[in-house]
Order: C-alpha cells, then sequence, then structure tokens
C-alpha cells in the first residue's frame, strides 16, 4: 500500500473536514470563491429563503464582468446599464454583498475586471489553496499552484452557508511537455493541441497536473491560459506545481502575506509537489517542439490544427458520432474539406477573455501590431481582463499601438467571448478571437468563432485572413 | 429538492455529441435572478427557429416526445458554461432524467441538485435505448433509482446502471444538502482552526483576518 501521494490529492487531503459515507466522499474546505452578477443571486435567494447566513464572507470577493458594458470610456454615466434586466443582476449583486458584508468589485472599482483574472491579480488564490466559483474558468487557478473548479448555483449556495463543498475525489492526469515551445507558440497553442489530442471530454473526471521543461520555463500568466482551457478538455481541475517562477508573480500581490509571514509561507509552498512515486491513473506526453500555431475550424474546441493545415474530411473520420459532429460543424463554420485555414477571410477579432487577455497577452499581440494596421473590412476589439491590465497597457505604451493599429481599445469584462453584454457577432460573421469557446451561437446567434493566441488575433486583423504568425516577425 | 424515485415515460433522443450548455440554455435567457421561467430557452436553436417558432422536423416538438421525461444524449452532454440554469430549464420543460455515455462534470452535478440524475451507460447499451426511442411505439422507458435499474417495456431488457450512493441518497429522499452538510458545522469549525493555525501567514492576508 502506497502512501504516495499527487498533489492534488495532497491538496485535498488537507482541506478533508471529514469523509462522508461513499468511497472517495469528503465534506472539502474551501479558502476562496468569486462570485459574479449571474449565477449568485439564485444562491443567495435559496440562501435566504431557508434563514441562512454566510459562513465566512471574507473568503469571498464578488465582481461584476459578465454582463457590463465594455465601452471605451467607464464613467458613471457610460456604467449606467439601461438594459433593466442587466440593472437588475447587478443591483441584486450590490445589496447580496452589502447585506453579508462581502467585498465587491463593482463596475467602476479599479480592482474591477474579470473574475478569474482579478482573483490572480490580486493574490487572491494561494498555493495549496481550494477555489470554487460559479463559472467553469475556475480551472485558471491551478496556476497558483491551487485546485480551481466551476461550480453551479446550488454549490455557491452550500459554499456560501458552510464554506464547504460535498466532493467526490477525481482520478489523476499528468501531462507532461517535453522539449521547448518554438517562436510565436504560446501557452494557448500547446492546450488547443492538447485538446485536439485527447478529446473534448478526454480528462473527463480527472484533474491533470502539468510537468515537464516547457511548463517550467512557461510564465505565470502562460500558465494560467493552460490550466483555464483545461476544462475544454472536461478536466476538473488542472494544477502546476509552484516553483519561484510563481513566487515572484506573487510576491507583493494585494492579498498576498508580507514579510516574515511571506517567508514562512514560502517555506510551506516549496513542500507542494507530487511525491515522486504517486500514481496517474493516465499519462499523457506532447513534445511541444512538434507544435505549431493552433486554430480552431470547428464548433467544439477539440476541432482545431496547425495554422498550415486544411479542413478535414469527415469521410476520413471513422467514428460515426464524430463524422456528424464534423459534419454539422462544417456547415455552421461555412468551410469544406481540404480548404486551406490560413487566408481564410475573417469580419472580426477579437482579443480578451479570461483566457487570454493579461499584460503579457495584449504585450504579444501589440509587438505583431507595432507599425500595422487593420485591414479594412475587418472590426478589431481589445477588451483587457481586468481595469488593472487596462491601466498597466495604457502605462506602457501598449494602447497606443492597438490604437494606432485600429484596434477599439475597450474597458474589461468577459464582453465577446459570452457575449452577455452588447459585444456580440451578427449571423455569418467570422471571428478571429483570443477565447475559449467556439460553440455555435457562443459569440452571437450564427457567428463563427475561430480560437487562437492573441498575436494569432493580432496576425489575423492585419491580414484580414487567417495566417501565421510566424510570417508576421516584430517591425 | 423533489425526491426522484422511478420514472416512467416517453424517451426522446438527442445523439449528437458535446451539446454544451451554451446549446441547452442561450445567453438571452441569462437575465434573471431566478430559477424559473426557462423552459423556453431550454435548446433554443434547436427547437425554434425564431420566438414561438417551432421547428417542426425537432423531435422534441414531435408527438409523443414532446411529452418526453427522459432524455438521451450523446457524449459529453451538458460540457461547456457552469450555468444551472440548464439544468432549472430542462426540469420546468418536465424533463426528470438524462441517460448518457458521459456529461460535462458541472452539469451532471447540478442535475442532481435539481432531482434530475444524469445517468451513465455503456455506448452500446445508449445505442439500442436511442434505436428504441426513435420508434413512437417503443419509446417507453422505466427508470428506477431504488433498483438502479433501466427497463425497456419494448424490448423486455433491464439494464443495471451504476450511480454515486451519495447522491443516489440524496435524490431518493430528495434531501437538502446545505442542511446535511450543516449537521457537521462543529466540525468544520474544529477543522478551520486547525487549519488556520498551521497556516499563520494566512491571518495576515486581508480576507482571512476573521477566519
Amino acid at each position: 500500500m502506497t502512501t504516495a501521494r499527487t498533489l492534488y490529492q495532497q491538496i485535498v487531503d488537507t482541506h478533508t473536514v471529514r469523509s462522508l459515507d461513499a468511497p472517495g466522499q469528503v465534506l472539502l474546505y474551501v479558502d476562496r470563491q468569486v462570485l459574479n452578477e449571474y449565477t449568485s443571486p439564485q444562491a443567495f435567494a435559496a440562501l435566504h429563503a431557508a434563514g441562512r447566513s454566510v459562513w465566512r464572507p471574507a473568503s469571498t470577493v464578488a465582481v461584476v464582468d459578465h454582463v457590463n458594458p465594455t465601452t471605451p470610456e467607464r464613467n458613471a454615466r457610460t456604467m449606467v446599464l439601461a438594459d433593466a434586466d442587466r440593472a437588475r443582476q447587478v443591483s441584486t449583486l450590490a445589496e447580496n454583498c452589502q447585506r453579508h458584508g462581502i467585498d465587491l468589485f463593482d463596475m467602476l472599482d479599479e480592482r474591477q475586471g474579470i473574475e478569474h483574472v482579478v482573483a490572480s491579480e490580486q493574490g487572491l488564490v494561494l498555493p495549496g489553496m481550494v477555489m470554487a466559483a460559479g463559472d467553469s474558468h475556475t480551472t485558471s487557478h491551478g496556476a497558483m499552484g491551487a485546485l480551481g473548479f466551476g461550480i453551479g448555483s446550488s454549490e455557491i449556495e452550500h459554499l456560501l452557508a458552510t464554506q464547504t463543498l460535498v466532493y467526490q475525489m477525481m482520478r489523476n492526469m499528468r501531462v507532461s511537455v517535453r522539449g521547448q515551445l518554438g517562436a510565436g507558440v504560446t501557452a494557448k497553442d500547446l492546450v488547443l493541441a492538447l485538446i485536439r489530442q485527447i478529446g473534448a471530454d478526454g480528462a473527463g473526471g480527472h484533474v491533470i497536473e502539468y510537468t515537464g521543461e516547457a511548463i517550467s520555463a512557461m510564465s505565470v500568466e502562460g500558465r494560467l491560459t493552460l490550466c483555464n482551457m483545461s476544462v475544454e478538455a472536461a478536466a476538473r481541475g488542472a494544477i502546476v506545481a509552484p516553483d519561484d517562477r510563481l513566487f515572484d508573480y506573487l510576491h507583493g500581490r494585494a492579498r498576498v502575506p508580507k514579510g516574515a509571514a511571506w517567508d514562512a509561507a514560502v517555506l510551506a509552498w516549496r513542500q507542494l509537489r507530487s511525491h515522486e512515486d504517486a500514481v496517474f491513473d493516465k499519462d499523457v506526453v506532447l513534445n511541444a517542439n512538434d507544435i505549431a500555431p493552433m486554430v480552431t475550424w470547428g464548433t467544439s474546441p477539440d476541432q482545431g490544427a496547425s495554422i498550415d493545415a486544411v479542413v478535414p474530411d469527415p469521410e476520413q473520420e471513422s467514428n460515426l458520432t464524430q463524422r456528424r459532429s464534423m459534419v454539422r460543424a462544417l456547415e455552421y463554420m461555412g468551410l469544406h474539406p481540404g480548404q486551406a485555414l490560413d487566408g481564410l477571410p475573417i469580419s472580426h477579432a477579437f482579443i480578451g477573455s479570461c483566457t487570454n487577455s493579461r499584460l503579457e497577452d495584449l504585450h504579444a499581440a501589440a509587438r505583431v501590431l507595432r507599425g500595422r494596421r487593420v485591414a479594412s473590412g475587418v472590426r478589431a476589439m481589445v477588451v483587457p481582463g481586468s481595469t488593472s491590465v487596462r491601466q498597466q497597457a495604457e502605462a506602457d505604451g501598449t494602447a497606443q499601438v492597438f490604437r494606432d493599429a485600429g484596434f477599439e481599445w475597450r474597458q474589461s469584462g468577459c464582453s465577446m467571448c459570452v457575449a452577455m453584454n452588447d459585444d456580440h457577432l451578427q449571423a455569418g460573421d467570422r471571428c478571429a478571437s483570443s477565447s475559449n469557446r467556439n460553440f455555435e451561437g457562443r459569440q452571437g446567434p450564427g457567428a463563427r468563432t475561430h480560437l487562437m493566441s492573441p498575436a494569432m488575433v493580432a496576425a489575423a486583423a492585419v491580414a484580414g485572413t487567417l495566417t501565421d504568425v510566424r510570417r508576421w516577425a516584430a517591425q | 429538492m423533489e425526491p426522484f424515485h422511478q420514472v416512467a415515460g416517453v424517451a426522446a433522443a438527442l445523439p449528437p455529441a458535446n451539446i454544451d450548455t451554451d446549446q441547452i440554455m442561450p445567453k438571452q435567457f441569462l437575465r434573471g435572478i431566478n430559477r424559473q421561467g426557462l423552459s423556453q430557452g431550454f435548446l433554443f436553436d434547436l427547437r425554434f427557429s425564431a420566438p414561438g417558432q417551432e421547428r417542426a422536423d425537432f423531435v422534441l416538438n414531435r408527438a409523443p416526445w414532446r411529452s418526453a421525461s427522459i432524455l438521451l444524449t450523446g457524449p459529453n452532454f451538458g460540457c461547456g458554461s457552469s450555468r444551472e440554469h440548464a439544468v432549472w430549464g430542462l426540469r420546468e420543460l418536465g424533463l426528470r432524467c438524462i441517460i448518457g455515455t458521459t456529461f460535462g462534470g458541472i452539469f451532471a452535478d447540478n442535475c442532481a441538485r435539481n432531482g434530475v440524475p444524469a445517468i451513465s451507460v455503456p455506448m452500446a447499451e445508449l445505442d439500442r435505448l436511442m434505436t428504441l426511442a426513435t420508434d413512437p411505439d417503443r419509446c417507453q422507458l422505466v427508470v428506477d433509482l431504488q433498483t438502479q435499474t433501466i427497463t425497456s417495456p419494448a424490448d423486455g431488457q433491464q439494464l443495471h446502471f451504476d450511480f454515486d450512493p451519495l447522491r443516489r441518497h440524496m435524490l431518493l429522499h430528495g434531501l437538502d444538502a446545505v442542511g446535511l452538510t450543516l449537521q457537521h458545522a462543529q466540525d468544520i469549525q474544529r477543522f478551520e482552526q486547525a487549519y488556520f493555525q498551521a497556516r499563520p501567514w494566512l491571518a495576515t492576508t486581508a480576507s482571512d483576518v476573521n477566519g
């Protein structure tokens, strides 16, 4: 009987309040949660109906991110929501936070932004923690050496009331990424390559731990992208073990311990790694050197290909269900088998979302855009992940590069990734997008989404077509 | 939560893979602050060509499947967004049970919290059930959570399925999960005390001062 544990298992172990009657089920203590305006009101309503209170309000932060406008100006006038339903969602969140003493980053707060961008930016999630939120992309926080996962509104209610969740232990998957990513190839390309390889349900019932040279060399912002999109392979969590790169990232952030407490914390955090002989239920190996810039051609995140590939032929697919999905996807996307992806004309370019809207993402896009212009007929917009990212990009000149290139430089929010505010596409629009989901209708009914890295979006915006960013060296 | 013991009714087949929660409950139906009024939004673009205009060829718009209480789904049904609205909508429409091979994880959790078991069966069995479900005279199924069986009167077969025991117990008795957990409130308090004592640095971060 081995006692070797994966990092994931160790985090669950240290958060187990008690085991429950069924095998593998525990009452799991949760350190942090972030609330948003559209999945939390029903949780509060149920809490109030049962006459219950919030167990530990200080573990929670609330952010308005899904329905707020991203108009280029942000002030008390532009942030009035003309739409009564959205206004009610925002005011309900404010009332609930007020009532329970929960910290709210409202639309005009300088800490406002997309919940997952804000949480890491503020240092809210620390190594070894458990983080849950009413948004599937909560897997992002694995980049902090933490366990993060999304939950529904009923579980938000449970978490608010008890600070715990009834939790079923997941299986362990190790994804080892050997070698190094080439020039112009990013964490986004890596995760799209992984999802293509293992499928949209390839990590179902598993928590992924990422290891290997390419992960060690990857920035924390890159790891956030990687862990964020792991949910698109159905992962129930995605972790990178903490290292010096992470400690450098965390040091000095608002919610991170300081002074002697910092030193004590780092000492403890250095112990957070899978034991040498820990057993993983599944092992996946990728060679980073083999990965080229990726784009999706279909309506599921696993329907992707290298930019130099052609649209695949459903006739070559042996699995009947998959073949039908491909046929339907190609019809929706207006593509045909054998068509080159490179050179496919676009109407829109979108840089934003919790996947790719951090400063590093904007810098990568700006390197391509400097001295260039968005192609005529293309509407290009950039929506920074947080108000803080926006301010930093204003200060270091990145914002001006976007403006000079003809991009709309907007305020932060989920925006056209989920299109729950006024930022959406029309039927038939074709968008190069740095977001995370190419689902039918995601960016607007009938809209066609091609997922790719921010630099690839920038190159596409300039070319007016999907293109290989490696041909668009910085000027 | 309404208990779930058994449902006997019409099963409708929805074979495509990866039907995500954006399709199950599109964004225009995410504007509320409660759980009601979402049946209209369920699979909106598949069911309707425009508001109030049904697509006549879609399974849930045809007899006898219009009154389906069981939905048979392709792989990874409910992937994507965590929106519980997807489950509130299908429940309000009268669906009581989902049967497929795999499901989006958060979606399956949400189903369990709303009295709707999401049951995984092997691909070959699902294919058999889907074939029955496409025949208006053979599409009746009986799903029993007590005995963990799916009976198909048309071919006389009975299929046993695995189901998470705790989740099954909660569903059978319609239990309030929060109330059950609060029975362990003292355990949670004891855990918190030890947890923060072992991690003194947490007490220095603004968010844990009252931990």
